[in-house]
């Protein structure tokens, strides 16, 4: 798979909006119509909710397998879409719509790259993912400047005071990393103990006990100071005695959560933060921008995989005249044409 | 009869009676209730959007499973009262307490 970067301009038939089952699947769909297809997606991998939430647990309403985990049916989805070589930009937000004079698309993600498409088809799911933010006063303001909620460069830290924040499995699996490279760890939780991995956990209090990284549990960030940059992060323990580290870095680790995010300002129909449709093909309000899998609504819309795979096959055939004006979509089974790859 | 005190995320307090509702989850039970539950994993308490406190009445309850504390770890904003409600079922025990929706949209 390839994972595009950095100022790339992509030219395709569709763009889709979210790389979750649906989207997957929809890629088939256009596939066997002879439209190409670019999936654009925030997060890091393919998969949407499945991978993101509940790749180890079995499914056991898709048609055909009695049980199948949510990763298994997304690799699956991965094989047989490969035919028709999809584009992907993963890791990349979409954050803004253009259309042109002549009814074409183009799409514009947080990581600068542009997309242009006859067709876009919106498979964002229940919207992007984005980290979980504790509340400490001024959080924001040192948002970039100090506090970042992923690690992306692990080098940035070296030689670093760190603060991490957070009770999961990230927060311990990075604290055991960044032990290794920064001036100074300090990990903050508010439980007692660690219940995600025990053998990680082991390690963490281990490293504690030998004062490699400070351990301070039933505690909680309060405060943060700086100028223009992090320099000092407060904690405050249970019995409500603060102290103040030196900081160079915090990082909060508190999983992700799904946002509608920029979808809601394409100017699309919405109701309760989902897309509004029309059930002949799942288009919007926009000619040419559809919607399709748990992002839209209409008169009794099950937010279901099943569903979302039946809404990309009749969003294909519609969005078939946007692609080749002048020809009509022959609709043939795959038993009788197969899977012609591009 | 079971009823429980409920203060949804805006602040306001309300008694709802759940005797109809024996065995089904809190969580269901509150969606029910017209009350807001997005509830993005269905109830498998990996999603922590029906995290709510237990503001009176804590002891009544059957303590939390290792995966209910596991997703809790992960909220920012849990506190040591703080219940996954899809994993709270109804039952006679749940009469009397008191309980507060905690935010998801953060
Ligand atoms: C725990 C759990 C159990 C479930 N069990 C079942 C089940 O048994 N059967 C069933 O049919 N369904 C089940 N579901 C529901 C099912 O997962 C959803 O219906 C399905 O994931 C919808 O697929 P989707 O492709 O529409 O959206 P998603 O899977 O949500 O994928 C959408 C993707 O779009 C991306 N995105 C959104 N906005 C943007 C943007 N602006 N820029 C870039 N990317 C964006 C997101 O990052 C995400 O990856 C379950 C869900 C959960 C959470
Ligand atoms: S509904 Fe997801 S954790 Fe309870």
């Amino acid at each position: 798979m390839k994972t595009t970067r950095t100022e790339e301009f992509v030219t395709t038939d569709i763009a889709i909006i979210g790389a979750g089952p649906v989207g997957l699947f929809a890629v088939f769909e256009a596939g066997l119509l002879k439209m190409r297809c670019h999936l654009i997606d925030a997060l890091p991998q393919v998969g949407g909710q499945l991978s993101e939430i509940y790749p180890q647990k079995p499914i056991y309403d898709i048609p055909g397998f009695p049980s199948i985990t949510a990763q298994a049916l997304i690799d699956g989805l991965m094989e047989q879409i490969e035919p028709f070589k999809p584009g992907f930009s993963l890791g990349e937000r979409v954050d803004r719509l253009q259309q042109t004079s002549d009814k074409r698309f183009i799409i514009h993600t947080n990581e600068g790259t542009t997309i242009q498409a006859k067709v876009v088809v919106i498979a964002g799911g229940l919207g992007c993912f984005e980290p979980r933010k504790p509340e400490i006063s001024g959080l924001d303001l040192f948002e970039g400047k100090g506090v970042n909620y992923m690690v992306k460069n692990p080098e940035l830290y070296r030689g670093r005071k760190v603060v991490l924040s957070g009770g999961g499995d990230s927060a311990l699996d990075w604290t055991l990393f960044l032990a290794t490279i920064a001036e100074r760890v300090t990990l903050v939780h508010r439980g007692e103990t660690f219940r995600g991995h025990p053998d990680s956990a082991e390690k963490v209090f281990q490293l504690a006990r030998q004062g490699t990284i400070d351990l301070l549990l039933q505690s909680q960030i309060t405060s943060l100071g700086g100028n223009g940059h992090l320099q000092t992060v407060t904690v405050t323990d249970k019995q409500k005695n603060a102290s103040v580290l030196e900081a160079d870095y915090l990082i909060p680790l508190f999983g992700l959560t799904p946002k509608l995010g920029p979808i809601a300002n394409w100017g699309l129909g919405i109701d309760n933060s989902a897309l509004l449709v029309n059930v002949h093909d799942y288009s919007t309000n926009v000619d040419g921008i559809y919607a399709i899998g748990d992002i839209n609504t209409y008169p009794g819309k099950l937010k279901l995989i099943l569903c979302g795979f039946h809404e990309g096959a009749l969003m294909a055939q519609s969005a078939f005249k946007h692609v080749y004006p002048d020809q009509k979509p022959s609709f043939k089974y795959t038993t009788v044409n197969g899977v012609n790859a591009f | 009869m079971i009823q429980i005190t409920v203060e949804d995320r805006q602040g306001s307090v309300r008694d709802v009676r759940l005797d109809g509702y024996v065995g089904q989850s809190l969580m269901e039970t509150l969606k029910g209730e017209g009350y807001d539950m997005r509830a993005t994993c269905g109830g498998l308490a990996l999603c922590a959007d029906c995290h709510c406190l237990i503001l009176a009445g804590e002891r009544d309850l059957e303590p939390a499973k290792d995966a209910e504390l596991i997703t809790l770890d992960t909220r920012p904003d849990a506190q040591d009262n703080s219940r996954l409600s899809c994993q709270i079922r109804v039952a006679d025990q749940l009469d009397g307490i008191n309980i507060r929706l905690m935010g998801y949209a953060d």
